[in-house]
């Protein structure tokens, strides 16, 4: 798997901030993994409705998907848009599984009004390294507003993802291209090479 | 073979084309999670009447009356949308109906989004009418075609039930069918006996219903989606919903007898399925609703003393309640989670127009105060006030603090009345958003009003029912079909009503809102306050984002208050994210900092 070769299933969690566009970005891995004829389940958590929460998609494609909800301790990959809800989701990890985390930081309330801290880049990295020692960040907030467009995160995110996972490029663009409105399809087409790039130049830094 | 189409959809989206392939021609419902999208996917269809209704009991009505003129026809609601509905839902299963009709009632086991987590299966049992319950999309789509029949064969509402981990997950669905429509041109035929619902009439009608259950029960045996797979029979695991898919992961290997009709249950179905198999246990969500009913035939399982009654279920806590039973090996240790992580609960939103209120609130009723010291025995607060349920609810959380009770929609005004004639000391105010106003706030105001209450209701106007992601209803002058309709004006029914004072007041306005809430207090008779002011997210304008003058600033924190997640504090500075705030529509924060360091 680490050499993003094919595999029979990947136990995904996506996670991130309410209107980072979490939903979205597990939505086109449900529908690019159907058309790759895989089977697939997701489910999104988001508590009461999305009001800036903490957003957790679990995404499952295999050849036969049973329960919507992974169980702890067996999630392939984290694809985490914050770093701090990278951190929150670390247990569901397997020994030896893939995080990929946006190197951003969005303070929660309690954060802001000092009742809590946010917690350091070493604290949330040893969390994610409890199971493994394939954990890679993104700087995908500073790429897509380079890219003049915050709101391609998901799609920058998507591309990170994709790398790792057993469906071709080309099926992914497809399905951003039905997913995304015209006006913003170009700059999310781009956002996607510029995360499967990024994630290529940092894991080969790591190696 | 007909050919395959497969799409993936939301246990909600496949109700909802489900029904349409099934010839629904009527669909009514009031939002509420997790139930919302099935109405706001039909509605897309135009050769169909979609409605959000004044709320649950109406909707219900509002199918009922279709389905007697013999149009296939639906509600649905979130499960305590069924207990606001339960009366007309009663009275259908007496009548029965003419066109199929369905009710699919959402429950909310976890309490994801909502203030309990009741089983609404006990429901299909009291009102004596099948149910039919989806364990993912595909289900869910086939079992709409299954229930308008059932219900147009038994002369019986159905009642489909669904989660809302079912309502809420993605599956693999192929929707194959074509809409048809049984009967293009409704007409309502003369009937007192079925239809007038007087005691000479009603009692014959409820021996039918039970001749109508036995004869479900025997249909029960052939349902098609109750369904027997054999597998090892030193295990046979009886389980409905979404339980069934945590119990095949999980027993990978075992006897499984899958109830895609959970009421009336088969009995020889479940007995065949028992003396094949050597130990027989139900897994299923929240109450041993199944299991008791299966105990009740005489025969021995077990199932509550193992999982859970609270609380939904996943594969983790199937698997540990099940070793702990001696079903599974000791299972394997998993990680905590990591700790001392703060939290990240949600907020109201930057720009949104309970904020402002909700600060003035917290100042005149000395709310920091009750929050810090909520450890030192019984305090009195200052000014009570009263909660319904909405965005706003939200507000009950630190900072703000606002809230004094929440129970259920439109409770707020008859529970402020009801302190206030018990003589309580403190000023009583009640809170209602207008959604719920119309669901369920009037008559609790006519009742202030008749009774002669003192006490003080906000209506906080933000022209839509935000909390369930802005549906239209009455107030807006939309409808659910995107049509402009009549707008029922809040102000004028309220005076309507007989209310004196009722203030209009901008929710962007702190003075005005002070200035208003004081007034009020102070008034010995039934005052209300409409405080208006668009939902942030439904504005796209977001022109000059306010900044925080660091010269000016002495860091009292003040602006903190506000609970706006735009206003962030890094090493004890404070400042305002940019790509966060609302800016000119909103300046709550502009107003109330008492060294002016806040501008454009
Ligand atoms: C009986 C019932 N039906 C539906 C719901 C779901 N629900 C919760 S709040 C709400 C309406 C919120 O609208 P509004 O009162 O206008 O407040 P807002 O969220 O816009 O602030 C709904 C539909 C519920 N909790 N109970």
């Amino acid at each position: 798997m680490s050499n993003g070769k094919k595999m029979e299933k990947i136990d995904l969690l996506v996670t991130g901030v309410g209107g980072q566009g979490v939903v979205l970005a597990s939505d086109i891995i449900g529908e690019t993994a159907l058309a790759a004829g895989f089977d697939v389940k997701k489910t999104d958590t988001l508590g009461m409705a999305q009001r800036g929460g903490s957003v957790v998609s679990h995404v499952r494609l295999a050849p036969k998907v049973w329960s919507p909800l992974i169980k702890d301790g067996s999630v392939d990959l984290i694809l985490a848009f914050e770093k701090l809800e990278a951190a929150r989701w670390s247990h569901f990890l397997r020994p030896g599984g893939i995080t990929i985390t946006n190197n951003y930081e969005q303070p929660p309330l309690s954060v802001s009004l000092g009742q809590e801290v946010y917690p350091t880049d070493d604290v949330i990295a040893a969390a994610l390294r409890r199971q493994t020692d394939q954990v890679y960040f993104v700087d995908g907030t500073g790429r897509v507003k380079e890219l003049g467009n915050v709101r391609t995160l998901n799609i920058f995110m998507l591309g990170c993802f994709s790398v790792f996972s057993p469906l071709e490029a080309a099926t992914w663009r497809e399905s951003i291209t039905r997913r995304m409105p015209e006006n913003i399809r170009e700059i999310n087409l781009t956002a996607f090479e510029m995360g499967r790039k990024e994630i290529e130049s940092v894991r080969i830094g790591k190696s | 073979m007909m050919k395959k189409t497969l799409q993936i959809l939301s246990g909600n989206e496949a109700l909802a084309l489900g029904a349409y392939h099934s010839g629904v021609q009527v669909a009514a419902a009031y939002p509420g999670t997790p139930s919302t999208e099935i109405l706001e996917n039909l509605a897309r269809f135009k050769d169909i009447y979609a409605e959000w209704s004044t709320n649950e009991k109406v909707a219900m009505e509002v199918a009922m009356g279709a389905a007697y003129t013999g149009a296939r026809a639906m509600a649905s609601m979130k499960h305590v949308g069924l207990n606001v509905a339960s009366d007309p839902f009663m009275a259908a299963s007496y009548t029965g109906i003419i066109g199929g009709l369905v009710i699919v009632c959402a429950d909310d086991p976890q309490i994801h989004s909502s203030q309990n987590e009741q089983d609404n299966r006990h429901y299909a049992r009291m009102a004596k009418i099948p149910m039919l319950e989806p364990t993912d999309s595909q289900d869910g789509y086939d079992l709409m075609g299954y229930a308008f029949d059932i219900s147009e064969e038994f002369d019986t509402p159905v009642l489909l039930r669904t989660t809302t981990r079912i309502s809420h997950s993605k599956s693999v669905v192929d929707v194959s069918r074509k809409r048809v429509v049984k009967n293009p041109q409704p007409a309502f035929h003369f009937n007192q006996q079925k239809y007038v619902m007087l005691p000479v009439y009603a009692l014959p009608r409820h021996a039918l219903m039970e001749k109508r259950i036995l004869k479900l029960a025997e249909y029960s045996e052939t349902f098609p989606l109750n369904q027997i797979t054999w597998g090892k029979r030193d295990l046979g695991i009886v389980t409905s919903g979404v339980a069934y898919q945590y119990a095949r992961e999980v027993f990978p290997e075992a006897s499984f007898l899958k109830l895609g009709m959970s009421w009336p249950l088969p009995e020889k179905m479940i007995k065949e399925f028992t003396a094949g198999v050597e130990r027989l246990i139900v897994i299923e969500e929240l109450d041993p609703f199944l299991e008791q009913n299966i105990k009740s035939m005489g025969i021995e399982v077990t199932g509550k003393e193992f999982i859970p009654l609270v609380g939904e279920l996943n594969t983790q806590i199937v698997t540990d309640s099940s070793s702990g039973a001696g079903l599974l090996p000791e299972s394997e240790k998993i990680l905590d989670p990591a700790s001392g992580l703060p939290r990240r609960p949600p907020l109201l939103c930057p720009g949104c127009p309970h904020t402002g209120i909700y600060f003035v609130l917290n100042s005149l009723g000395q709310r920091s105060k009750l929050l810090e010291s909520k450890d030192n025995g019984p305090q009195e607060p200052k000014l009570i006030i009263t909660g319904d349920i909405g965005c706003y609810t939200l507000g009950a959380l630190p900072p703000l603090g606002v809230l004094d009770t929440t129970a259920c929609m439109g409770a707020g005004i008859g529970q402020a009345l009801g302190m206030e004639r018990a003589g309580v000391k403190s000023k009583v105010v009640a809170i209602i958003g207008d959604s719920t106003f119309m669901h369920s706030g009037i008559t609790g105001l006519v009742d202030a009003v008749y009774n002669q209450g003192h006490i003080t209701i906000l209506i906080l106007d933000n022209r839509t029912t935000a909390m369930t992601g802005h549906q239209e209803h009455p107030g807006t002058g939309i409808s659910a079909q995107g049509e402009e309709t009549f707008a029922v004006d809040i102000e004028s029914l309220v005076r309507g009503i007989g209310v004196n004072d009722v203030k209009v007041v901008n929710a962007f306005d702190l003075k005005a809102l002070r200035n208003g809430v004081k007034d009020s207090l102070d008034r010995p008779e039934v005052s209300v306050i409409i405080v208006r002011g668009s939902c942030a997210m439904l504005i796209r304008k977001r022109a000059n984002p306010r900044k925080v003058d660091i010269e000016k600033c002495t860091q009292c924190n003040y602006c903190l208050g506000l609970g706006c997640p735009a206003i962030q504090s890094v090493d004890g500075q404070v400042f305002i994210e940019p790509t966060l705030c609302a800016g000119d529509i909103c300046t709550i924060c502009e107003q109330l900092c008492p060294q002016k360091a806040i501008s454009a």
